[in-house]
């Protein structure tokens, strides 16, 4: 009578990680690891209390943000901003071909693989703003450093993706093709670019949103566009044309977002 | 005999109309790209440019040898600008929790009030580069890695709670159907049925971010926020380019090392 009402064990619920003597390994190295974070990372708390009306006056300043007092430098930076973004983006994805296409193990021989690799390991390890550095330091000051930095960095992003896709092409169709006499050119142009083709569009106009949004940040160090109005506006604490420049931001970004959704679901 | 017809149709890709506009379409875009390269070419010194395969010799010569040495004094920034990236991670997934779960419309409390203000925290916060929350964190509370860490955790709410909140809505609703018709209160509800169903996403998209925070963080410094960046940028502006060519080994080294780590924990949880 009385078996069923010992239930032999409870239920409960099945953990992320399933050895039990890994879990408690990393949630004590872990704690290990924040304690020791807390203790040797110096906060200079008196200057952070000080900092909070200023940071408060900087929140103020959204309503309302300024536009006018710095209306002609703002436009004259996001126009600067957005040359740089379509000209970079069009270089950027136009000198990745080559380079996507060799990195493309099934297509490239060995040597030009791994030298495409190569050029795609140091494109991607360093951020936009340390490319900047030094193109600015080659270039000089202003756009042209920035749409140098710009299209190198969208060679990185450009080529891997284009690479990969090319790796998971039908390689049927592409044989398909070849077997009917074509030429190299042919080859490519009838059996390989049409199976990558609508993925690369949708990603050409998401390199262009992110391309806008790095231009607003490699103006600080001296790229040219809307980044050097913002550093400014910075430095001079004036809160309220800052708070203009962000707005300008994000609203440019979201309609590029916006944009390139549409567009995107229209080249699919 | 032989009736083959005048004109015999060869095969083409596209019609006529859709040809045109494809062709309309490749001149609107050439003449843009000539535009806007005319509009830079204006603002740039060209005997700049002509110049610059000298200057980058030049600076190449001066890179080398790196100065080993130096690596002494890198372990304080690169310990610093892990501890960034990491710190800033975790706040910006515990923050980012909370926002998408309101974003996500199968678990929402109200899609007209609540949904669109988590949307616009998540917009807001993607359109901002970490770089400049950096630049307004440093004037606000004073340089340091705190203004680093607060800076990459702002710059993180939107991507991770961007790709929770889409998690959330392409669960299974059948399992939160089965655990409710239990008796399940709403907060069993959540815990039972929606949580262990993207707990493997949240574990990959945390991961997946602090690999592009490490990058991110190496450069806070250049605006005062710590770590790294901090390094450069002094070595920059001191000219010591044997420095500089160390520091660049080392910012490789931890990117490819992290990317590394990343790539080996999200493969053994999907």
């Amino acid at each position: 009578m009385s078996v069923a009402a010992v239930a032999p064990r409870r239920w409960k619920r099945p953990p992320l990680i399933k050895s039990a003597w890994l879990r408690w390994a990393l949630a004590i190295g872990f704690a290990l690891y924040l304690t020791l974070v807390f203790q040797t990372t110096p906060v200079n708390w008196t200057r952070v209390w000080e900092g909070l009306p200023r940071g408060a006056a900087f929140v103020s300043a959204f309503f309302p943000p300024d536009f006018l007092s710095r209306w002609d430098e703002i436009t004259e930076g996001i126009a600067e901003s957005l040359w740089m973004t379509v000209v970079s983006t069009v270089v950027g994805i136009a000198l990745s071909i080559p380079v996507g296409i060799g990195a493309a193990k099934n297509i490239a021989p060995a040597p030009v693989y791994y030298f495409c690799r190569a050029v795609l390991a140091v494109s991607r390890s360093f951020q936009e703003v340390i490319l900047a550095i030094f193109f600015v330091k080659l270039f000089g000051f202003g756009p042209f450093a920035g749409f140098v930095t710009l299209s190198f960095a969208t060679i990185g992003f450009y080529s891997k993706l284009l690479a990969e896709d090319i790796e998971d092409m039908d390689a049927a169709q592409a044989e398909a093709v070849r077997a009917s006499g074509a030429s190299w050119l042919q080859w490519f142009n009838y059996g390989v670019q049409p199976q990558v083709m609508p993925r690369m569009i949708g990603l050409g106009l998401y390199r262009f949103d992110i391309n806008f949004r790095e231009s607003a940040v490699i103006g600080i160090v001296g790229g040219g566009g809307i980044g050097a109005t913002l550093n400014t506006a910075f430095d001079r604490y004036e809160f309220s044309s800052a708070a203009a420049i962000i707005i300008v931001i994000i609203a440019i970004v979201m309609l590029c977002e916006y944009g390139s959704g549409h567009l995107r679901r229209w080249a699919q | 005999m032989a009736t083959i017809p005048a004109r015999a149709r060869t095969w083409r890709r596209r019609e006529t109309r859709v040809q045109l506009l494809i062709w309309l379409a490749w001149l609107f875009a050439v003449a843009l790209f000539i535009g806007c390269f005319r509009l830079i070419s204006e603002k740039t010194i060209w005997a700049f440019v002509w110049d610059a395969p000298q200057q980058a010799g030049d600076l190449a010569l001066r890179m080398v040898p790196p100065d080993w040495l130096y690596i002494r004094a890198l372990g304080r920034p690169i310990w610093d600008t892990i501890n960034i990236a990491t710190v800033g991670t975790l706040i910006s997934v515990l923050c980012a929790i909370p926002v998408a779960y309101c974003a996500a419309r199968n678990t929402t409390p109200s899609v007209a009030v609540v949904r669109p203000i988590a949307l616009f925290i998540i917009v807001s916060s993607r359109s901002i580069n970490a770089l400049i929350w950096a630049l307004m964190l440093v004037t606000i509370i004073g340089p340091g890695v705190l203004a680093g860490i607060i800076a990459i955790a702002l710059r993180s709410i939107g991507f991770c709670a961007k790709l929770l909140y889409e998690a959330i809505e392409e669960i299974d609703e059948g399992q939160v159907e089965a655990v409710r018709s239990t008796g399940a209160s709403g907060a069993q509800v959540t815990a039972y049925g929606i949580v262990p169903q993207v707990l493997p996403a949240f574990a990959g998209i945390s991961v997946f971010r602090w690999d592009i925070n490490i990058r991110e963080s190496t450069i806070l410094g250049l605006v005062g926020a710590g770590g790294i960046g901090l390094e450069l940028n002094g070595a920059i502006t001191q000219l010591y380019w044997t420095q500089v060519s160390l520091i660049l080994l080392v910012i490789i080294g931890t990117v490819i090392v992290s990317e590394w780590v990343s790539a080996k924990i999200r493969h053994a949880i999907i």
